[in-house]
């Protein structure tokens, strides 16, 4: 009966955080569009930080600082600090600086490049010690708030491996924001490899020039190998072909060409062995008279998974069916897998629902923020009861 | 140097500010506090729903929630066909229309009827105008324009000026004011108020002013609204009674050559009715009130015509309904 009564009370503290948490709303949709606002391409995330640094300092947390990979942290002291939770947001965007930032706000959304990934976890960060200090929460361990640099393609995560490798104080528990989707819940990642092939014709060479398509012929027959490759190894393991790139006009046929994929499974043995194959099938392109090609893998996870039965998990899911939203399990290959890589019990959570990711015309739904916030928060309380094994 | 020029440099070291001089918030709310002043931010609008819920969010936030600088948010439609209304209200502002305000008055289209109709309405003893189209809205938009104010008592006027020239070089920047500005309201304050060509945008629609002021003010309903303003106040007060505040950069849409013809218009026939006015031309003709503009498609040529009147509307003071609510 005692656990009952336990769970009971939690649904409904769920429920009443939810409402509460509306009396932020401007605050919170403010800090939206403002992180929105900023660009903050990979590797160029100084003017984002900036802006969280300010927010954290208006929050009045402690030891905040930008480390040598420009990620930005801030820290809420615990009442007993015996334990030291981390709640980390990527702020990097795939948007150029010179891309239009502008947020439009309509009558139940927001859209704007970059909003959903991942200028809503941006802001959930930026706002969270308002949320905690609303609903009068005080926790008993010390959370730390970090925004991440270069976590996109050739950042490699580098901002979350740099905090990883360098912080004095390991995280017991993380939690990992991004804007969407909600009901999203990723407690494993992926084995992952991601490289970019290169083929080029020496300018002597005019063979497949005449052909009319120059190197993207090349491309074409390596795109067909991986869709090979890819039927085979599916469902143990999957092949996306990310963006190709050759030639600059209409007229003249490409002589350079570039394919980035990404290499995925639960399995690293997989991931490792596809990998090989991907080195032969680069190795024959290149011994084809005049063509050059090359293999550069530029990110590697290891696959890991903290368990559907965890504790962490159950709650997150719990909260979830307390707030009515279905849970969508998805592994992940981001920040999560370098936390699951060092045992660190983490999840990753979606906040609102959204469209259009990855597009110009991205768009986050604003009332069901509040149903992730208060999943966070649920989140938040349970690793600071410390179950997290 | 000119007696004018030595005015006009003093008055740009003195009382020309740029936004980051107010960056402390907690010290522009103390100073309010201090003062005993209220603040009013109104929106005036017509079919902005793209941009006003994202102004509403970012004011209400940074100028309510965070910092206590502003005492009431208010949009005063002039009857959108759109949401601007339910999207403003949506994230707390206090909504009117414009023909609800003081009703016995009537109600008259443009911009200037919303601005004259907001002094009754809204309660601050400074009220801050911001117009409802910009895009990149940052609080400063408000704070930075009110905070002259609050600090020096005897500014009782205070104008926006944003320009963004396309290339820099030691740190010069040309005075752009828009095209409206350059080609028709600096050139006319060069010839008869050449203190104020220091006024960098005169045409901005982001002021914040003292209520004292603004009730004494005579409104045109329509584009010579502003214009209006700084010849009237510049009459009585002197450039001393302005300020000006440098924002950055202003993103907004563009208004196409054609309306702008409308704006230098109704700008013209207020500017003449100040110096028949204020007697500094006399005999002033007739002045027609129909914009006459040409279209050509072949060998068509098409006039279409606007009657553009420039109505205006008295100082809100002479109104005993004003003096009642405001106990003046």
């Amino acid at each position: 009966m005692p656990a009952r009564s336990t769970n009971s009370g939690r649904n409904k503290a769920v429920l009443l955080h939810r409402e509460k948490l509306r009396r932020l709303r401007e605050i919170l949709f403010a800090n939206v569009v403002m992180a929105g606002e900023i660009p903050a391409p990979t590797g160029s995330e100084k003017l984002l930080a900036r802006f969280l640094s300010d927010r954290f300092t208006e929050c009045g947390l402690a030891n905040i600082s930008l480390d040598q990979s420009g990620n930005i942290a801030g820290e809420l002291p615990g009442r007993t600090g015996q334990r030291n939770l981390l709640v980390a947001a990527h702020i990097d965007k795939i948007w150029a600086e010179n891309n239009d930032h502008t947020v439009s706000v309509g009558v139940g959304t927001m859209s704007g490049r970059g909003l959903a990934d991942n200028s809503l976890g941006v802001a959930v960060l930026a706002t969270l010690p308002l949320i905690l200090e609303e609903l009068e929460i005080e926790l008993a361990s010390n959370l730390v708030l970090l925004g991440t640099t270069r976590s996109f393609g050739r950042g490699d995560l580098a901002g979350m491996r740099f905090f990883l490798e360098n912080t004095a104080r390991s995280p017991d528990a993380a939690l990992c924001l991004e804007g969407i989707e909600l009901g999203r819940l990723s407690y494993s990642s992926l084995g992952m490899a991601r490289g970019e092939i290169v083929v080029s014709l020496p300018l002597e060479v005019e063979g497949n020039e005449s052909s009319g398509a120059g190197v993207a012929a090349s491309l074409a027959g390596v795109i067909t190998v991986l869709r090979e490759i890819d039927a085979k190894e599916a469902p143990d393991a999957r092949i996306l072909v990310g963006s190709v790139e050759a030639g600059s006009g209409y007229s003249v046929p490409p002589r350079e060409g570039l394919i980035r994929f990404e290499v995925r499974s639960h399995e690293a043995s997989r991931v490792a062995r596809i990998s090989k194959k991907l080195e032969s099938l680069v190795a024959s392109i290149a011994d084809r008279e005049g063509t050059r090609a090359s293999l550069e893998m530029i990110a590697h996870r290891s696959p890991g998974d903290l368990g559907s039965a965890h504790p962490l998990v159950r709650r997150a899911r719990e909260t979830l069916e307390v707030l009515g939203i279905e849970t969508h399990v998805a592994p992940s290959v981001s920040e999560l897998a370098l936390l699951l890589d060092r045992g660190i019990p983490s999840l990753t959570l979606g906040i609102t629902n959204g469209e259009n990711r990855h597009s110009p015309a991205e768009t986050i739904a604003l009332e069901p923020i509040f149903d992730g916030l208060a999943q966070i928060v649920s989140v938040i309380q349970h690793m600071d009861e410390g179950a997290l094994s | 140097m000119s007696e004018i020029d030595q005015r006009i440099s003093r008055w740009l070291e003195t009382n020309t500010f740029h936004h980051s001089e107010f960056w402390d918030m907690q010290e522009l709310v103390r100073a309010k506090r201090e003062a005993g002043l209220t603040i009013s931010l109104c929106i005036p609008t017509l079919n902005e729903e793209k941009t006003i819920g994202k102004e509403i969010i970012v004011f209400k936030s940074e100028l309510m929630d965070r910092y206590p600088l502003l005492d009431e948010i208010a949009v005063i439609d002039s009857g959108s066909s759109d949401s601007t209304l339910e999207v403003a209200a949506s994230f707390g502002a206090d909504t009117y229309l414009s023909s609800e305000i003081l009703p016995e008055y009537g109600s008259k289209p443009g911009k200037g009827e919303n601005l004259w109709k907001a002094i009754h309405q809204l309660r601050g003893d400074i009220i801050c105008y911001v117009d409802a189209d910009i895009k990149n809205i940052h609080a400063k938009f408000a704070s930075a324009l009110v905070a002259p104010l609050i600090y020096r008592p005897e500014i009782q006027y205070v104008k926006a000026f944003y320009d963004r020239p396309l290339a820099v070089s030691d740190d010069l920047r040309p005075s752009g004011g828009g095209r409206v500005t350059e080609i028709l309201v600096r050139p006319l304050f060069s010839m008869f108020f050449p203190e104020l060509t220091a006024m960098i945008q005169p045409l901005s629609g982001e002021y914040a002013v003292r209520r004292e002021v603004l009730e004494r003010l005579s409104f045109p309903i329509g584009y010579g609204v502003e214009t209006s303003h700084l010849i009237d106040l510049y009459q009585t007060g002197g450039l001393e009674a302005f300020a000006q505040t440098d924002l950055d950069n202003r993103i907004h849409r563009n208004h196409p050559t054609s309306d702008l013809g409308k704006m230098a218009f109704g700008i013209l026939q207020t500017f003449v009715r100040r110096l028949r006015d204020y007697g500094m031309v006399k005999d002033v003709p007739e002045i027609h009130s129909l914009f006459r503009q040409f279209q050509a498609e072949g060998r068509r040529y098409e006039q279409t015509s606007r009657e553009i009147l420039e109505e205006e509307r008295p100082p809100m003071i002479t109104l005993p309904e004003y003096r009642e609510r405001h106990g003046r």
